[in-house]
């Protein structure tokens, strides 16, 4: 069955709640309008669409701009083969969705993972602890104003935030992010 | 007189009768629980899981798995570098099948890219083989902890024999027994070395022995049978709601493989079968493992008679799309020729351009469906890259599959399982 049928299904049922899928390399993506819906939106993806895989839940840090996170989930019907990716906006002053733990039990600890990395809160999540980072860890790491590792930072007790032993040095280039002329070594200013 | 002593037969109750059976001694005793601390580093762990038990006597109430002591936060170092330089991260994931990681991880970009259909035939031959044989490598890693967990000593000492020769295989191909970091984007490092094909068919002839004897020495066993018959029992429901995958999935009978139905590279072409299990308890699990191993011999002996080019690539097939966008352009050319200069500058400076846009591809890694879900706003850095991690996810299932088993069976079941700490807290 082609994965856009199920797309087009969700969008009859919801309306403008849903957004006209979107194709990109052989997979379906829908926007969910508002978050939260999205216990509704599983439940009929997994009870009439047949959506009965979770596989993965991601969330993205849209760092300056607003609402500053997306929440993507990826369901699978392993019956049918269909996939689906459903994304949700969040903003940054609520941070806070409900759980789809009531509709696929794996769920839990995807929502852990996204709590403890984006800081992003699972409404009716029933153990909504940090799972990879310890209990009382201050910061969300995964959240873009978090500094990688050998990155000075004005953030107070992160570990490892001393420069790398050549950061700004004249041999060593910057990927990603400015353009090809401004990360030439030779061009950028070892003092700066 | 002598006195006969008398036979009895050892009765295996079924899982529910087991529960029941548990908890009805549950009621009986005193109220008094208690908590034990397995991990961070047990031998039954694997690594460094932790598992906080409570306990009634030796019957387990309450198990609560504690992960995250391997957190290197692969994610977020992902996000600031190219997609080139993240390879020899994915070597770390699973680093009992590093070479699948690899293929994995260069799957996932190409399909970003858009050019994972125009991989050339002998890559893709390439990948395969190198995909089965780190499956076998897990596999047999898995088993021999496993057993030896169990009792079964030998056992161990047989699979590390084999997987010694994989290592070999794959010092010869990449350069490295661990890290291996093979695959590129858009191809491999380089083409198979001379000879490499007729070792790999030698191993492949030492190994289907080595199983026999590895079979005979558990299949059938009868301390083997017993400790893992009807332990562990995850139902269809139950692998497919907790989003179990690779043999933990297939063990309870779910009939699914990515390369079966999602198929990527080569596998259209092969033949073989998805093994499943019928009841989903330990002893499944454990013969799923072991049928998957056959079947990766069958694969890699038919794309050794398949390989485009032939064992010594006389042809001279590609290995690496032409795309000097994508690929490293060969260093003679690059010392002669301008546009392959610039071509090896910007790629090692600003690294390939991949259109906005998100993908998710998932693999079929030994321990279950690795997937990259890739969000690019272009450039040659991932805005986000989230690792789907099997081991991670296998795991959550035990907070409900441990209460009402013994002490003694934890071994067992997380043995069965087959997770890796690498990649589960990436």
């Amino acid at each position: 069955m082609n994965s856009l049928e199920p797309a087009r299904k969700l969008k009859e049922k919801f309306g403008d709640l849903i957004s006209e899928p979107v194709e990109f390399r052989g997979e379906i993506t829908v926007k969910l309008a508002d978050a939260e819906r999205i216990v509704d939106i599983c439940t009929f993806a997994k009870n009439d669409l047949d959506f009965n895989y979770l596989v993965d839940i991601s969330s993205i840090d849209n760092y300056g701009d607003d609402p500053r996170w997306t929440v993507v989930y990826e369901l699978r019907g392993l019956g049918n083969g269909c996939e689906l990716r459903i994304k949700t906006d969040v903003s940054e002053e609520k941070s806070e969705l409900p759980s789809v733990i009531g509709v696929w039990k794996t769920a839990n600890w995807h929502e852990r993972e996204i709590y403890d990395m984006m800081g992003i809160r699972f409404r009716s999540h029933p153990d909504l602890r940090r799972i990879l980072m310890w209990e009382g860890y201050p910061y969300f790491p995964l959240r873009k104003d978090f500094p990688l590792a050998g990155k000075p930072t004005d953030l107070p007790g992160v570990a490892f935030a001393k420069p790398a032993p050549l950061e700004g040095g004249p041999f060593v280039t910057v990927a990603g992010g400015k353009s090809a002329t401004a990360r030439e070594p030779r061009i950028r200013n070892p003092e700066e | 007189m002598i006195l006969m002593a008398t036979i009895q037969d050892i009765e295996i109750p079924d899982s529910a009768a087991r529960s029941a059976q548990a908890a009805d001694e549950l009621q009986d005793a005193v109220d008094e629980k208690m908590v034990l601390n397995m991990g961070p580093s047990h031998p039954a762990t694997h690594g460094v899981l932790r598992i906080l038990l409570e306990l009634d006597g030796e019957v387990i109430t309450k198990a609560d798995p504690d992960v995250g002591y391997l957190h290197r936060g692969d994610e977020k170092i992902a996000e600031n570098m190219t997609y080139t330089q993240f390879i020899p991260y994915t070597d770390r994931l699973d680093y009992l099948a590093p070479l699948a990681n690899n293929v994995a991880y260069a799957l996932a970009v190409e399909k970003a890219l858009g050019i994972e259909k125009n991989l050339p035939p002998r890559c893709q031959y390439i990948r395969v083989m190198v995909a089965e044989l780190a499956r076998i490598s897990a596999h047999l890693l898995g088993l021999g902890a496993f057993a030896m967990d169990v009792g079964a000593v030998t056992v161990f000492l047989l699979t590390f024999t084999e997987r010694e020769k994989i290592y070999n295989l794959a010092e010869a191909i990449s350069g490295a027994r661990f890290t291996t970091s093979y695959t590129r984007i858009g191809g491999v490092m380089h083409d198979t070395p001379p000879d490499w094909c007729a070792n790999v068919e030698k191993f492949l002839e030492e190994f289907s022995g080595a199983l026999k004897e590895v079979e005979t020495l558990l299949t059938r066993n009868r301390i083997w049978v017993d400790r893992l018959r009807d332990l562990g029992v995850i139902s269809k429901q139950m692998a497919i709601d907790y989003g179990l995958s690779g043999p933990n999935l297939r063990g309870s009978g779910v009939e699914w493989d990515l390369r079966k139905n999602q198929p990527y590279l080569c596998y259209p072409d092969l033949q073989f079968d998805i093994p499943i299990g019928s009841t989903g308890d330990c002893y499944d699990r454990y013969l799923v493992r072991m049928e998957e191993m056959r079947q990766s011999v069958r694969i890699l002996g038919q794309c050794l008679k398949k390989i485009p080019g032939g064992w010594h690539n006389e042809a001279k097939e590609p290995v690496n799309v032409p795309d000097g966008k994508v690929v490293l352009p060969p260093k003679q050319n690059v010392m002669t020729k301008m546009e392959e200069l610039i071509h090896q500058f910007m790629l090692v400076t600003e690294g390939m351009n991949v259109p906005p846009g998100e993908v998710y591809f998932g693999h079929e890694n030994p321990k279950g469906e690795l997937g990259f879900y890739i969000c690019s706003k272009g450039g040659g850095v991932p805005y986000r890259l989230k690792i789907r991690s099997p081991s991670f996810i296998n795991l959550s299932i035990l907070g409900e599959l441990m209460p009402g088993c013994m002490i003694s069976d934890v071994p067992v079941i997380l043995g069965s399982i087959d997770f890796v700490m690498g990649e589960s807290d990436r």
